[in-house]
């Protein structure tokens, strides 16, 4: 195969991965919503808090169309299969998150029709079902999928169709999987240490700052305890590797961990992210004051999940292994785009930093203030 | 075991997606109407200095905001529809349709939603320059996210910039340009653009007339009634000048389309454009000889006009474009559609036998089943057409809302140039009668909008990509059952968040831009 190929499938691959990193990331939008009534003790610490998510929710939410597209352009074999099969997973995803895009623009507002609380459990589900659904349906990445996708039915015009899945649940039986449901679980609380370290970072506020702190700790252990037991299962687990001439899918022992050995700076990548994930959580922990937590925790959740998206689809490994035909797999390389229309997107993909830096620009002109009660009572447009 | 596919998945399929277009085409529009409108006030302040200007800006952001919401929330459904509904399609022209999809993310969403919190939340935070600067970033934002999935649909519409690789099963492009800038997607660009352009100023005009109605805000009313007068009135002609290069694309390019907009059954040379007609219940079949129109009006030789430029043109009907047999421009004969078919069914036979003849290392039969493939692949789609009539779209839907479409875009015209030039003498305000009618005239910049979409999507039926892949074969093999529960969710859903969205809408224009 053409080396260039090789290099834009490669490519493309750590763009995804990156845009899911950032999502993932960005999900302390969700976390923060599943935190309000625990956070926010009264009406103006609810607002607060609700106007520190309520201005970057809509990042989270273009990041997730954004990833859609890119998968959608990049891996369209992805888009097709896993979308059309995995049906209700995606659509329940889907659901929860066309709450939220309401949500927040509607529950201040008279004659919003199913009132102020309504709209904010719809943010609580959107805050704890957003990240299970999206951790638990990012697990069968790993623990694979119930799928056959035959090119030859093109032919039968009858049935035509491509991509099949063989499980009646459609995606359902995602969770049924005790490690889908563990990185489901894992990705649930650190949206939620994510979310406790941006408003302590992101809110001016004695209250909340306290309850915040406290509340990390609680949210922590989960997360580390799940995360750590997908992490050893997954090194320890074997894996769906991809023989590089022939394209045939089989199962190789250690899978996941050889790809990291074998890929050191992917492992190193892991390793400074969980270190700065653990960092920004502990020195928020143990040093009183301190804000600045969700910047290393962000940065270090990005890396880390880089790392394991990396691991799923480099190093000659099928990202979305199939359970009812292990030659159905999909690979980098069987569900790519062409050449032409990845070497066009790569052209595009050159935006991004600029993209990145307008963002990070407007994002700054926007928090040089913190959210204060005082804005809350005399701002023009608060949630 | 030979499966066949569930006709009822097929129209809950597309039921599920129409809904999901139809809804978000209800949002669409006034964003980027709204966006232009407040964006010129905002730059009316900026230049002038006058507060009243601001305090304009920021009551028409109110309502943009509430609008906005549930345009994203609904967007975002339509993107992944495409994967959960229609996987078949994802995989079979991903490789083009994709790539628009995905620059949408990179370059138009995110300066959209960037610069939206800026504009909602940095009055007092930022300058006056980044704030302006913003408010225009998100309008550009959001027009440029429309340019892309507009391309993307036009490609669907006419099929450019790409061939058929039988190796990997799909369509692949080798021109990007052909794509981004072919002419259809442009026409429909701007045709749709400006649509929405149309439900903005329509919607300021009517709320504005309402203040007038009451006796309150005058000034306010006033002022904005200024800008959206002239901003709608420019925005209703340029809409009328790109429906006709968008009719002649069709004419172009999807002649079955523009025979059903016309019910035009029997084709011929200088065809008159029918005005006024009603559908002849008594028509049951293509040619079964009843005449299709009742009290027909029209204007002679101008389809012809319209079609190819010239007022003698040979324009085809439905019967000619399903027998076939007519001269067409290039001096060839039109084929017919049983023809078609056999060609297509060649073309996916061709394609059975390419792949069957590379499995066996048979290079030379896989050579020969290529070049049969590539001689047909024109009518691939036509392979998996049962019954000619098939290729017939709805007549009657596409007939009656082109007309709904084309007259309303009339109506807006004489709308927005009669409360123009009574702004001008300053005698809107006093204006009761039209006062009224542009209140009213709201819901029509929608109906129109709506109507022009059932032209474009209906009438382009049975094609998901013109003669490439019909829908029946675009789909994902799901439980009918399924797309019936998830179609019925959205259905709910969207209808109580319309509901709440127009209380809103409504409880804020009540209160008033507090002047």
């Amino acid at each position: 195969m053409d080396n260039t190929y090789i290099l834009l499938q490669q490519y493309w691959w750590f763009l995804v991965s990156l845009l899911g990193a950032l999502l993932v990331f960005l999900l302390f939008v969700q976390g923060g919503q599943s935190l309000l009534f625990t956070i926010g003790k009264t009406e103006v610490e609810q607002k607060m808090i609700m106007n520190s998510t309520g201005r970057k929710w809509e990042f989270t939410f273009t990041t997730l169309v954004t990833f859609g597209g890119a998968f959608f352009a990049s891996f369209p074999l992805f888009y097709s299969t896993s979308f059309g099969g995995a049906y209700w997973v995606w659509m329940l995803i889907l659901l929860c998150f066309v709450l939220q895009a309401v949500s927040y623009e509607y529950q201040s507002k008279k004659g919003n029709l199913l009132g102020k609380k309504t709209y904010r459990i719809f943010l609580i589900l959107n805050g704890v079902l957003g990240p299970l659904l999206l951790g638990t349906a990012v697990g069968t990445f790993f623990t694979g999928a119930e799928f056959v996708v035959n090119k030859e039915q093109l032919s039968e015009v009858a049935m035509p169709v491509i991509s099949t899945w063989a499980n009646p649940l459609h995606g359902l039986e995602a969770a049924f999987n005790p490690w889908n449901l563990m990185l489901g679980l894992a990705v649930f609380f650190l949206s939620r240490v994510l979310a406790l370290l941006y408003f302590i970072n992101n809110i001016n506020d004695v209250n909340i700052y306290d309850r915040c702190r406290s509340q990390l700790r609680k949210e922590t252990i989960p997360f580390l305890l799940f995360f750590l037991a997908f992490v050893i299962n997954l090194v320890l687990t074997d894996g769906f590797a991809v023989d590089p001439q022939s394209q045939v899918v089989f199962m190789q022992p250690f899978k996941y961990f050889i790809n990291l050995t074998q890929m050191p700076a992917v492992g190193a990548v892991l390793l400074v992210g969980v270190i700065a994930v653990l960092m920004g959580i502990s020195k928020t922990i143990f040093v009183k004051g301190w804000k600045k937590g969700i910047w290393f925790t962000g940065v270090g959740t990005v890396l880390t999940v880089l790392a394991l998206l990396l691991c799923a689809g480099w190093n000659n490994t099928a990202y979305y292994p199939s359970l009812a035909d292990l030659q159905s797999s999909l690979t980098i390389h069987n569900s790519c785009s062409s050449p032409f229309t990845l070497k066009v997107m790569s052209f595009v993909s050159l935006l991004v930093p600029f993209v990145l830096a307008y963002i990070y620009y407007a994002w700054r002109a926007l928090d040089l203030r913190k959210i204060d009660s005082q804005e809350m009572n005399e701002s023009h447009h608060t949630y | 075991m030979i499966a066949n596919i569930d006709t009822s998945l097929i129209d809950w399929s597309r039921a599920q997606f129409a809904l999901t277009a139809m809804y978000h085409w209800l949002f669409v529009p006034l964003t980027l109407g709204l966006g232009v409108i407040q964006a010129i006030m905002e730059t009316l302040y900026y230049r002038t200095g006058n507060e009243a200007w601001k305090k304009t800006a920021q009551f028409w952001m109110k309502l943009f905001g509430v609008n906005f919401a549930i345009g994203v929330a609904t967007g975002l459904i339509l993107e992944f529809e495409f994967g959960t509904n229609w996987s078949n399609y994802s995989w079979f022209v991903g490789d083009i349709f994709g790539a628009p999809l995905a620059i949408e993310g990179i370059v138009a969403f995110f300066m959209e939603s960037t610069f939206i919190a800026v504009m909602f939340f940095g009055w007092d935070k930022v300058s006056k320059r980044f704030h302006l600067a913003s408010t225009w970033l998100t309008i550009i934002g959001a027009s440029l996210s429309a340019l892309w999935i507009l391309i993307a649909n036009g490609w669907m519409q006419y099929p450019a910039g790409m061939s058929f690789n039988p190796d990997t099963v799909r369509n692949e492009m080798f021109d990007f340009w052909a794509v981004a800038l072919s002419p259809v997607a442009m026409n429909k660009y701007f045709h749709t653009l400006l649509s929405g352009w149309i439900v903005g100023a329509g919607f300021v005009l009517g709320v504005s007339c309402w203040y007038l109605i009451k006796s309150r805000s005058r000034e306010f009313a006033l002022r904005s009634i200024k800008v959206a007068s002239i901003f709608g009135l420019v925005a209703a002609l340029l809409t009328a000048m790109t429906g006709d290069g968008s009719a002649y694309e069709v004419a172009q390019k999807q002649p079955m389309k523009l025979a059903a907009m016309e019910g035009l059954y029997e084709g011929g040379n200088g065809v008159g454009l029918v005005g006024i007609a009603l559908l002849n219940p008594e028509k049951t079949y293509y040619n079964d000889g009843v005449e299709p129109l009742l009290m027909k009006i029209e204007f002679p030789k101008m389809l012809s006009m319209l079609a190819e430029r010239d007022l003698d043109a040979y324009v085809p009907g439905i019967v000619n474009l399903i027998d076939g047999g007519y001269t067409m421009k290039d001096g060839t004969v039109a084929l017919s559609a049983k023809e078609k078919i056999a060609k297509g069914q060649l073309a996916i036979q061709a394609l059975a036998n390419y792949r069957k003849a590379l499995k066996a290392g048979d290079t030379q039969a896989a050579a020969l089943h290529k070049a049969t493939l590539d001689e047909n692949f024109a009518y691939f789609g036509y392979g998996y057409i049962k019954d000619p009539t098939e290729l017939i779209p709805s007549v009657g839907m596409t007939f009656y809302a082109f007309r709904i479409m084309v007259m309303l875009g009339g109506f807006f015209i004489l709308l927005f140039l009669v409360a123009l030039y009574l702004e001008r003498k300053g005698k809107i305000a006093d204006c009761r009668w039209m006062q009224w009618i542009a209140l009213l005239s709201i819901p029509l910049g929608y109906i129109g909008g709506q109507a022009g979409w059932i032209v474009a999507e209906v009438g382009r039926q049975p094609w998901v990509i013109q003669d490439i892949l019909p829908t029946s074969a675009a789909i994902s093999k799901l439980d009918p059952a399924s797309v019936q529960t998830t179609f019925f969710l959205f259905l709910i859903l969207f209808t109580v968040l319309l509901i709440a969205e127009l209380r809103i809408l409504v409880k804020a224009i009540q209160k008033g831009p507090e002047e």
